[in-house]
């Protein structure tokens, strides 16, 4: 059993995927695949799941129910050491007793591999730190303490890398360099890349495919292109950027677009982003996604008349203005400062107008708040 | 006047500082130079000064084998009560049982309990059991308020070990024998190492149990006890400053490569 584990390649299966804790269940009866080869983010806020589901993968945690398959191995009840994975911890997890050099050998020696200094030193090569295969965890800086700790588990070219928080203990520009490290490693060596963040940004940087989760279940998957454009829950619009939704209904067709009325206002929306159950509809656009214009100035695609400027922000690259809508919500409008328009001032009645493949379609039983109360940025320790 | 208790003010910490070592440490430096002192029978008057005492430690009748009796018992006590210890204090650091928290409350009661009462309670539990006062029970009854020791101070080295060391062990193909052995105990040792000082101490101190459980084998502190009638050797202060500054010693070593290991 142990040794067909060991040696397992392919595609991760998770089926069914349950754990619970006593009455609470972190992981909801979780199915998914992650190709070969890929990189792949779970994306979440705290306690939603993604951690213990990573640390089930890895075999630290037994699952209540469901498989964990490697190809078309099923490893759910093997051990940690019998499976190839390898993760890369939140706090990196290095020996403090053991050299740089040791820490990257640990795997290698404890597999009966007896030359190690060619991988070893390459792993090292590989991370830029050459240089400290004699220090001491203890000696490192944080970033440098990363990278050991992605070295020590690549050394042992498992068929999956599981990555949980890599990043969270860097400050902001050092994980912006080790984003793009990271997914040139991940290129390099090619093997499959399971990465559990809570920073939006980050996951989008790096995956290919990423699994948005929420309270123990997958709420979408999709590339970060996908995610972000048709998100298809309020929770994904609202945790993966921002976005404004507008209630309405389903008031008619047009060919392959609905019509749907806002508080009077008729848009059209696509039939393929509009994730409705029936006519009860929130129409959702980004707020890069608006125009703002003055009322003489023409306007084309959807619009929305009738709005008053509450607040505007320069922030250099763009100004963000809070328009305040006839039935009383406040929409969020990003302006690029690239047209020469002067800044629209407080109290300045406008409207707002956008192309209408950028609406997207959500259930209007939704709560609209939901995902946003969650703040993607903040530090805290997962589950 | 006020410049004066500006000054005492601020320097208060230190004075207080010099005050608390002298107390501390006078006791000991009157050992250590009694030690030198040519004195005869009774040490208690200064009469010269003299090396004779140390190149001559075992000149004063019985002492040696005193001395020899309490290493022996020590290092037995030691490694006995290390070794329980140890694996105690994982039972109850890394796993849930039942009856847990009874066991940690039963591992705090030797220490809690006067050292009169349980020399005195062992001892008429040998006797119960037809067993004589002598070098092994002494030694059992050192393992049993040593255990306690060691599991209270192995227990506070294994709570601060980061789980995640054992499990990134384990993630990193290392089987339970091989995490242990690798990463848990190279952790934990210098708590072992630790608590079987402080074993080792304890044991080397004790007098009112072993008095009890000894029966006519004489230790180290019961040689200085019986031998205060009559007035103790200045040999026996050449052995109490030889432990003061052994132990010195293992301190100093052991806070230098501290040290350097983290700077090297």
């Amino acid at each position: 059993m142990s040794d067909i584990a060991k040696s397992a390649r392919g595609d991760l299966k998770l089926s069914n995927l349950t754990k619970s804790y006593g009455d609470f269940t972190a992981v909801d009866d979780l199915s998914l695949v992650i190709p070969k080869g890929s990189f792949f983010a779970l994306l979440g806020p705290s306690g939603c799941g993604k951690t213990t589901t990573l640390r089930m993968i890895a075999g630290l945690e037994e699952p209540t129910q469901g498989t964990i398959a490697l190809g078309e191995t099923d490893i759910t009840d093997t051990k940690p050491y019998q499976r190839p994975i390898n993760t890369v911890f939140q706090n990196y997890a290095l020996f403090p007793h053991l050299t740089i050099f040791e820490n990257i050998a640990f795997g290698l020696r404890r597999r009966g591999i007896k030359d190690v200094d060619d991988a070893v030193n390459k792993a090292l090569d590989l991370v830029e730190l050459p240089h400290l295969a004699q220090r001491k965890p203890t000696q490192l800086s944080g970033g440098q303490q990363q990278r050991i700790a992605l070295a020590r588990a690549i050394v042992n070219r498992p068929a999956l890398l599981l990555l949980d928080e890599p990043l969270g203990a860097l400050d902001l520009k050092l994980r912006r360099q080790m984003q793009i490290e990271l997914k040139w490693i991940q290129k390099e060596v090619g093997i499959t890349f399971v990465h559990v963040t809570h920073d939006q940004e980050e996951a989008m940087t790096m995956a290919d495919t990423i699994a948005v989760m929420n309270e123990g279940k997958i709420e979408q998957m999709g590339s970060p292109a996908d995610l972000y454009d048709n998100p298809e829950t309020a929770f994904v619009a609202n945790f993966l950027g921002q976005s404004n939704l507008i209630k309405g209904t389903i008031s008619g067709n047009d060919g392959a677009n609905q019509i749907v009325d806002l508080f009077g206002q008729k848009i059209s929306l696509q039939k393929d982003r509009s994730h409705g159950v029936d006519n009860s509809i929130y129409a959702g656009i980004r707020p890069e996604k608006f125009r703002i214009s003055r009322l003489e100035t023409a306007t084309s695609g959807n619009v929305l008349t009738g709005g008053k400027v509450e607040d505007v922000s320069y922030i250099g690259v763009s100004t963000q203005y809070q328009v305040l809508m006839p039935w009383g919500q406040e929409l969020m409008v990003f302006e690029q400062n690239d047209d020469g328009v002067a800044p629209f001032s407080v109290g300045e009645p406008v409207n707002i107008s956008w192309e209408p493949i950028f609406t997207f379609g959500l259930r209007g039983d939704e709560d609209a708040e939901a995902g946003t109360e969650v703040n993607p940025d903040e530090d805290l320790d997962d589950e | 006047m006020k410049k004066l208790s500006r000054w005492f003010g601020r320097n208060l910490i230190r004075i207080y500082a010099v005050v608390a070592f002298t107390y501390l440490f006078i006791p000991v430096a009157y050992t250590f130079a009694f030690s030198f002192n040519d004195s005869g029978k009774s040490n208690l008057v200064w009469k010269g000064f003299t090396f004779d005492n140390w190149k001559n430690p075992c000149g004063a009748p019985e002492i040696c084998s005193a001395l020899g009796n309490s290493i022996k018992i020590g290092f037995l006590a030691t490694v006995f009560s290390t070794i329980l210890g140890t694996m105690i204090a994982f039972a109850l650091g890394r796993h849930k049982f039942k009856g847990r928290s009874t066991t940690n409350l039963l591992i705090f009661l030797p220490m809690a309990t006067p050292e009169i009462v349980l020399g005195a309670s062992l001892l008429s539990l040998f006797l119960v059991f037809k067993i004589n006062p002598g070098f092994w029970p002494t030694v059992i009854a050192h393992v049993l308020f040593c255990v306690s020791f060691v599991v209270v101070t192995v227990k506070a080295r294994i709570a601060s070990l980061d789980p995640r060391l054992e499990q990134a062990a384990m993630d990193l193909y290392a089987n339970e024998r091989e995490t242990f052995r690798r990463v848990t105990l190279p952790l934990v040792a210098p708590g072992i190492a630790a608590a079987a000082l402080l074993a080792f101490s304890l044991s080397f101190d004790d007098f009112i149990i072993t008095n009890f459980n000894s029966g006519t084998m004489t230790t180290f502190p019961k040689f200085v006890y019986t031998s205060a009638a009559r007035g103790i050797p200045a040999q026996a202060n050449v052995i109490g400053s030889s432990m003061f500054f052994l132990a010195l010693a293992i301190v100093v070593i052991g806070q230098f490569v501290g040290r350097k290991r983290k700077v090297s």
